[in-house]
Parts: C-alpha cells; structure tokens; sequence
C-alpha cells in the first residue's frame, strides 16, 4: 500500500518561499478563469483545490492548511456569480483535512496522491453543495457520474501538478 | 477552559475560521434580498486577475490576425466570388421578406400590437470565466464604463447566451443560460408552448414547466418568450433534442443552444430595448381588404365537394381592392404544390371548371410566422363566369418570386405579388367572403398573433 504510516519525527515539514506561496494560488486562479474559456473540459479541473491540498500536505500544519484553503477559496469566490465563502468552506475543511492528514501519513506516492485528490475532490463537492443547497439556497443538482470522472481528472492532473510543484519544497 | 482550548487549538480555529465564513455568507445572503451590490473585495480580485485575461486575448487576437489576415490568404478570391453570390441570393430574399415584414406589421399596427425591438447593442469579447463547472458564468471585457448595467440580454448572431449578473468598470459577469441558477423565459416555436429554461449540473440546457401532454418533437425550434423581461421575444435559443418525461406531469426536454456556449469568443450586450407599437412603412395607409379581413367574421372551411355546386354561383366583379368583390370559396386545398424550382407554393385552386375562364383574387392578411400563432384571413373574390381558379394567397405567393409563372401570380400596382389567374375583373359588386384559414405546417401562410402571446 503506498500510504505509509508514520511518527512525527519521521514526516518531513516543507516549507515553500513568499514568491511561490503567493504566486502559485495566482496563476492557478488565472489559469482556473482563463483556460475555460478555450477549452471547456479544463471546467472540471480544480486547480484551486489541487494546489491548496498539496500545499496543505506538505507543510502538515493544520492551522496552516485551514488558512491556506480559506485564502484560496475566498480569492475562487470573489471570481464567481455565487456569493463569497461558498469555495472559502469548502477549501477550509479541505485545507485543514489534508495536513491532518498530512502530518499522520506520508503520501508521496503518485497512487497516494490520486486516491487522497479524489477523496478530497468529494469533500470538497459535499461541503460545496451541502452550504450552497443549505445556506444559500442554490438550486444545484449532483450528477454522481460527473462528480466521480471530474475528481479521477482532478486526481490525475493533481498527480503531475503535485511532481511539479515538489521542485518548488523547501526542507525545514 | 484554556486547556481545553489548548489541547483542541486546531479544531477551535478551525470551528472559528468557518464560523466566520458563515456569518459573512449570512450577510450576503440577507443584504442580496435587499439589493445586489457589488462587494469590494469582489471588484479587488477581478480587478486583479482580469487585466492579464484581457492583455493575453488581446495577444492570442492580434497574433491571429496577423496570421489570417496577412498571410494565410488563400482561397480569398474563391471564397469573395461565393459570398457575391451569397449576396446576390440574400437580396432576392430581402424583397420577399421585407413584403412580409410590411405585411406583419401593418397588421400589428391594426392590433395596436406593441413588441420590444433591440434599439442599442454593445459588441464584447469574452476573456473569461468563473473556471468552475458548477457555476456558469464568464467574464466580457466591457463594464460599466461602456454602459452595461446587470440583467441586460447578451447574445450572438446565433442565439441567445445570458445576462449580465455583475458590472465591474471596465468588466462585467455573465451568468450563462446553461448555469443551473439560471431562468429563462421560452416557447416553442410551432406549438407556442412556453416553459422555463435552466441549466443542469452538466451543463445542458432544458426546458421545464411544458405539461406531459403536450406534443414536442426533437427538432422544435425553441425561442425567447419576453416574459423574463429580460431577453426580448422571438429570439432564438435552440432546438429540441431529447424529449422525455420529467418531474410530475411535466416533460423534460432537452434543448441544443442555438449559441455554443462552450466556444464563445465576441458576444452582443443588449443595452437598449424599445418598447414600440408597430408602424406601417411606406405610405402608411391601410388597405381595406386588411381592415375587413380583421374584422369579418370567420366562415369555417367548406369542402371540395361543395365547390362545384357553388361554382355556378353569381358573383360579380372584382376591383382593385380584393375586398370589394368577392364570391362564395370554391376551394381545393393545394397547399404545398411545388413549382419548377422546388419552390413550396401554397394556396386553392380551382375546383371545377378551367383556369382560363376565372378571374378570381385572392388576398391574404397576414402576420409574419414567427411572431405569433393564429390563423390567416383570406378574402376571395369570384368572377362571374362561375367556373374559377384561386391559385394561391398572397403571402404564399410572396414567399416564391418563380412562383408567379406557374402560377399566374403576378404584382399588382401597388407593388404587391398577388395570385392571380385570370384579370378580367369584372366591376359589378360583390359579396365579400372573408375565410379562415386553417394553419397548416406546410401552408406557407403566415398566421397573425394570438392574444395570449402577446406579452404586453
């Protein structure tokens, strides 16, 4: 099985410099409203998700994760037609889930990665819907088969955007 | 209490953190029943991203132009000579259709018919989007400053594609027909049923509230109803594609947007609508034909048979004006004839008797088909030699230009194409005879507009 269990003392914090902490969530908003436009199956990406999950496992700090997704997901909101905090929850419970999980297990395995970005993917969509149909009142349906394609996508894109941004790792 | 908070200090921050997030959608929520305003910090990040959106289009733009336009010229001269071509058809179909158009709205002015035109409209080009697909939504590259304002119409050439949801200065948000917070009034084109648009969680479009028993076949044109007060009426928004049950006793119908929403590039806002009563162009004087086919009551169809027994009947004389003469219909349904050119004609002809000995006129009032649902008034006129060919209304015969040679149809004085077998018109009185068409789908006959269809 490629997630391992492991002590704290053996898990290694990373940390990231201010230019890539700030301009990676940038240019994964941009990319998030640019690309769709050209090319509409890009919709189904999360960029905003991936790199809030990868960020949040590796610096394992769950109040760190916490305001990492908060950041991110209020920065998605302010972009969208639906009111603000919708994303900002669900990449909070998301951010503080993953370095949770982070600082228990070591997933640096690539088959670690697609399984923990596709159960992450469906989190994400619960506490979505669960807000936006109960707080806000959208009327959003769920189409499982989308759901379940979109976060394999999701986990599979997160695979190679995670190898990426790994160059990016600053050991503490 | 402190260690408690100790012990769970990532839990507590984040019940915190959410806590905050809550309350602050709470106040979106209260303060959006109230008025949508645009928060600051919204017009912040948009501000933030959307420069670079707009500075790579331009980019992505001018570099193709470049292309296209200096040097992949091929084929250019081939492809002029076709779109001359193009023309030179489209002009011929101009004149019959601006016929037409007179025609409607003249019948329009009768009913003190008011529609709403699209006086003023605004080109954008789209630079992005919200990048989910649970929200449907993109941004156009014109704001506030060009005045657009929220809830305006955007559309193509092809079809409709959303409203304007948010203005920024030099942006705005469009919330696309195919997002699932997204309602758009529409009907069908030939049944005129009319139903809500909304966009499902795939992003397909269907049209809800259209009761299960009503007749819907894959195919239908589907179109703006004008009662969301947003996009105005007639415009076109698709085709049915799938027809099935739904929740209920509805149908769940699948519509095909007539504008691909997935590849927008250059979209039109509709900045100004007017709301007008129709005028008649041209001299703006009313025949009376038109008048007393409005006002006439309607005699139901007769048939065929009953024509030979009538043609003997005396009728005497038509003049210029069809209304002032007129005969009993002997009529025989000829509707969808084709001439020479595979042009559609429709109309009556003669039941009984030869072509060569009718003088018989037919004049027909009518709306342009798209507009409303009805039925066409028809006032026939019969020659006194009994025996008598009426090929064809007016509007059918509008509708072919090829059509007066096979038909006998020719253009009147006043510029008009009329069906016309035979002009020797006699100058006696006679009784007019207003007829109710039944609409038909093959019947060329445009139908005037329903009451119930009229929004205003």
């Amino acid at each position: 099985m490629p997630i391992t269990y492991t002590s704290g003392e053996q898990i290694e914090v990373y940390r990231f410099s201010i230019p890539v902490t700030v301009g990676v969530p940038l240019v994964a908003l941009f990319l998030q409203s640019f690309v769709p436009r050209r090319i509409s199956y890009f919709s189904y990406l999360d960029l905003p998700l991936l790199v809030t999950i990868f960020f949040a496992m590796a610096r394992r700090n769950p109040i760190s994760g916490l305001f990492t997704g908060a950041a991110i997901g209020l920065a998605q909101d302010m972009l969208g037609a639906y009111p603000i905090g919708i994303y900002g929850i669900a990449k909070t419970v998301v951010g503080y889930l993953a370095s949770s999980l982070g600082a228990k297990l070591d997933v640096e395995n690539a088959g670690a990665r697609l399984l923990v970005t596709l159960g992450f993917y469906l989190v994400h969509a619960a506490v979505y819907f669960t807000v936006a149909r109960g707080m806000v009142n959208l009327t959003l349906d769920w189409s499982w088969k989308v759901g379940i394609l979109a976060g394999l996508a999701n986990g599979f894109v997160g695979v190679g955007l995670y190898f990426v941004l790994d160059k990016f790792k600053q050991r503490t | 209490m402190e260690s408690v908070l100790g012990r769970y200090r990532n839990l507590t921050i984040l019940v915190g953190v959410l806590f905050l997030q809550v309350l602050g959608l709470a106040v979106q929520v209260k303060r959006s029943a109230d008025a949508e305003n645009t928060r600051l910090i919204r017009i912040w990040a948009v501000g933030a991203i959307t420069p670079f959106e707009r500075g790579l289009v331009r980019v992505q733009n001018g570099s193709r132009n470049l292309w296209r336009n200096y040097f992949f010229l091929r084929g250019v001269r081939a492809e002029n000579r076709e779109l001359k071509a193009q023309i030179e058809q489209m002009h011929l179909e101009q004149v019959r259709l601006s016929e037409d158009a007179a025609q409607a709205r003249r019948l329009q002015m009768l009913l003190s018919f008011k529609e709403q035109y699209i006086a003023k409209t605004v080109p954008a080009q789209v630079i992005g989007s919200s990048g989910s697909d649970l929200s449907r939504s993109m941004y156009i590259d014109k704001g506030s400053n060009d005045g657009i304002a929220p809830d305006m119409a955007v559309i193509t050439a092809a079809g409709i594609v959303g409203k304007v949801l948010r203005v920024y200065p030099s942006t705005s948000l469009v919330l696309m027909i195919n997002d699932q917070t997204s309602g758009v009034g529409a009907m069908l084109e030939k049944s005129r049923l009319q139903g809500v648009l909304q966009g499902t969680a795939n992003g397909e479009v269907v049209l809800q509230r259209v009761m299960s028993d009503e007749q819907v076949a894959p195919g239908d044109t589907v179109l703006s109803s004008g009662g969301d007060q947003i996009f105005p009426k007639g415009l076109p928004v698709g085709t049915v594609r799938k027809v099935g049950a739904g929740k209920e006793m509805f149908l769940n119908i699948l519509v095909k947007p007539a504008a691909d929403l997935s590849r927008l590039e250059e979209v039109l806002v509709v900045t100004q609508k007017q709301e007008r009563e129709a005028v008649a162009e041209g001299s703006g004087r009313v025949r009376a034909a038109d008048i007393l086919a409005q006002r006439l009551p309607s005699v139901p169809d007769k048939p065929a048979v009953d024509a030979k027994a009538a043609s003997g009947g005396s009728a005497s004389g038509a003049s210029e004006q069809s209304a002032s003469a007129s005969a009993k219909p002997q009529l025989a349904n000829t509707t969808g004839a084709e001439n020479g050119n595979g042009t559609k004609l429709s109309g009556v002809s003669l039941a009984g008797g030869t072509a060569a000995t009718a003088a018989t006129r037919s004049t027909t009032v009518a709306a342009p088909p798209p507009a409303t649902g009805g039925v066409s008034s028809k006032v026939v006129e019969k020659a006194p030699s009994g025996d008598s060919a009426i090929k064809g209304n007016r509007g059918a015969a509008v509708r072919s230009q090829d059509a007066s040679g096979a038909t006998g149809s020719g253009t009147t004085s006043s510029g008009r194409t009329s069906s016309v077998t035979s002009s020797n018109a006699a100058t006696s009185p006679a009784k007019p005879t207003v007829k109710r068409a039944k609409p038909a789908n093959d019947v060329a006959t445009p139908e005037p507009p329903a009451a119930e269809d009229n929004p205003h």
